[in-house]
């Protein structure tokens, strides 16, 4: 599939930030205090920067952008009009929580809106994931492992992000202050599950057959073995273009090496260091963020490119088997 | 409204003779006529006489070989027109989020509703089939209609109001009629042809063509073969920076 880089930078960044906002709202459940106010401002302003920035940027691969509102209505039926809708219902409790801290109010608004936030931040990016998950054609997406691949991959942005942020808050970070309740920790760990997820995933999407084959696609395969000799047209068109991409399949072997090195030895390690420099540990934690970014970057390339098309049968030279 | 109707009584499609089919593309160059200038709309093309035409068909036609399983059988070539099968239970309409994408309550056809379509391409992705195929200059999706604005067209003769592919087909390959009426002509016909799904496993459901006696094959995968002459030079420079 063509991957197009506004959504590639749609759904890692507002990965992220609603990763981010998952976290933070998780944080202000248990804890309303735990954080200063100034810096639960930041981080809401921050997340929900990243979730704008990002369904902007969606708009951006549209053929008519300005009547992107129209895709509010079919929630019904349509993952990506759910995502719409969950998407924009997620400011409602940013937009509450930040009401919150400003007139300081008690603690149970607060755990009421950070459990409307968390929900719906995982409701966004599940479908999110779904809106590729639930296409049938691409055996690459319509699998169990892309819908939690989507969530821990934002979870991981996020808490990589919120890691840093909050290093760089607390001025020098003394003691990586979440370092003693676990964000640390938690970073590595999701660092680790989301390389052991994206090798089973990739470990599935290669002894997986595509879901027809030349000879269903035609009919043909009850005289014998089918291939094409003469493509309707001499030159491109709209269908090779848009799921014939092939570049990443002959670099996939070297690209998948380059996320895992970008989502778990390279963050883990600059983290460890983190934690034991204790002074100016921030730089070592926006490292571990943007190494992670940069790896989710590569993965969601990878993602659209790597996925094969079941109406490339049509094009391919000798029926294909994948 | 993207979500399907109650499964329709009428069912209007095409059934075409692989048999008979003979290649010309008469098909696809009608179609393209009639939609580029018919009361429809433009379906306009980007630099058409230009070094690579681009532009959407409706119809397109593959030409396939067969290399039979048999010892000392003779091989095949087959002409296979590709077009919308206006599916019974078509993903392409819902993934539309806008409601652009509808599949007719009265006779079945799936139609996209270009003053609605924001162009997000996820039906095209959605299709099996290569039916959809999106316009640049249009900034929407564009898809088969069965030339629904001729065969209700009342300003026609009786028997010109059927889709221009059909009209058009000198061998008369191509038949249009209502699959959901067991009595149709089409129907008989198909029921007569043996008359299969395409990928059936897809399970979007649609009888459309004709086959003959049954043999099952298999076939090698081929190399994938790559020409990054026309392909833009970010993409050329990542894949010099790969293959190192």
């Amino acid at each position: 599939m063509h991957p197009a880089l506004s959504v590639i930078f749609f759904t890692v960044i507002s990965g992220c930030g609603y990763g981010l906002l998952f976290l933070l709202s998780l944080i202000l459940l248990m804890q309303p205090a735990l954080l200063p106010r100034s810096e639960i401002v930041t981080l809401l302003a921050l997340g929900a920067l990243a979730s704008v920035a990002g369904l902007i940027a969606s708009t951006f691969h549209l053929g008519q952008p300005q009547r992107a509102w129209r895709a509010f209505s079919q929630w019904r039926s349509s993952w990506l009009s759910r995502e719409g809708v969950a998407a924009t219902a997620s400011f409602l409790p940013v937009g509450a929580l930040l009401i919150a801290q400003w007139q300081q109010t008690d603690a149970m608004p607060v755990r009421i809106s950070a459990l409307a936030l968390m929900l719906l931040a995982a409701i966004t990016v599940y479908c999110t994931a779904q809106i590729y998950a639930s296409l049938k054609t691409i055996r690459a997406w319509h699998n169990v492992y892309v819908a939690p691949g989507y969530l821990l991959l934002g979870l991981i942005g996020g808490a990589s992000w919120l890691l840093a942020w909050h290093c760089a808050f607390d001025d020098g970070c003394p003691d990586i202050a979440l370092g003693s309740r676990g964000l640390d920790w938690l970073v590595i760990l999701l660092c680790i599950a989301s390389a052991l997820l994206k090798l089973a995933y990739w470990r599935y999407i290669d002894t997986q057959p595509l879901p027809a084959s030349i000879e269903s696609a035609t009919g043909l395969g009850r005289y014998g073995a089918v291939r094409s000799v003469e493509a309707p047209h001499s030159e491109e068109n709209y269908l090779t273009r848009e799921m014939g991409f092939a570049l990443a399949r002959k670099h996939a072997a070297r690209l998948r090496r380059i996320v895992l090195l970008l989502l778990a030895p390279l963050p883990i390690a600059l983290l460890v260091i983190a934690m034991l420099m204790r002074s100016n540990a921030e730089v070592a934690a926006l490292g571990a963020a943007f190494a992670v970014t940069l790896g989710l970057f590569v993965e969601r390339w990878l993602f659209f490119a790597e996925a094969k098309h079941v109406v490339m049968l049509y094009y391919a030279p000798r029926g294909e088997r994948a | 409204m993207t979500m399907l109707p109650a499964p329709t009584t009428k069912k209007l499609g095409l059934v075409i003779d692989l048999d008979i089919c003979v290649g010309c593309h008469a098909c696809a160059v009608a179609c393209k006529e009639w939609n580029d200038g018919g009361q429809f709309g433009p379906l306009p093309d980007e630099s058409p006489y230009g070094k690579e035409p681009l532009g959407v068909w409706f119809n397109r036609v593959h030409s396939f070989e067969i290399e039979p399983a048999q010892k000392n059988a003779s091989a095949m070539t087959v002409h296979f027109p590709r077009s919308c099968l206006h599916c019974e239970t078509p993903d392409c309409v819902t993934v539309c989020p806008t409601g652009a994408s509808y599949k007719r309550a009265e006779d079945g056809i799936v139609l996209v509703d270009e003053d609605k379509c924001i162009g997000c391409k996820l039906c095209s992705w959605a299709c099996p089939y290569g039916a959809r195929e999106y316009s640049e200059q249009r900034g929407v999706m564009q898809k088969c209609t069965l030339c629904v604005d001729r065969i209700y067209n009342e300003s026609f003769d009786e028997i010109d109001r059927q889709p221009a592919c059909v009209a058009a087909c000198p061998t008369r390959a191509r038949h249009f009629g209502d699959l959901g009426n067991e009595n149709s002509a089409v129907s008989k016909l198909v029921a007569q042809r043996g008359g299969y799904d395409l990928m059936p496993e897809m399970g979007y459901k649609r009888p459309r063509r004709d086959g003959g006696s049954s043999t099952t094959s298999s076939s090698a995968a081929a190399e994938e073969k790559m020409d990054f002459s026309t392909a833009s030079p970010l993409l050329r420079w990542i894949d010099k920076v790969l293959s190192r």
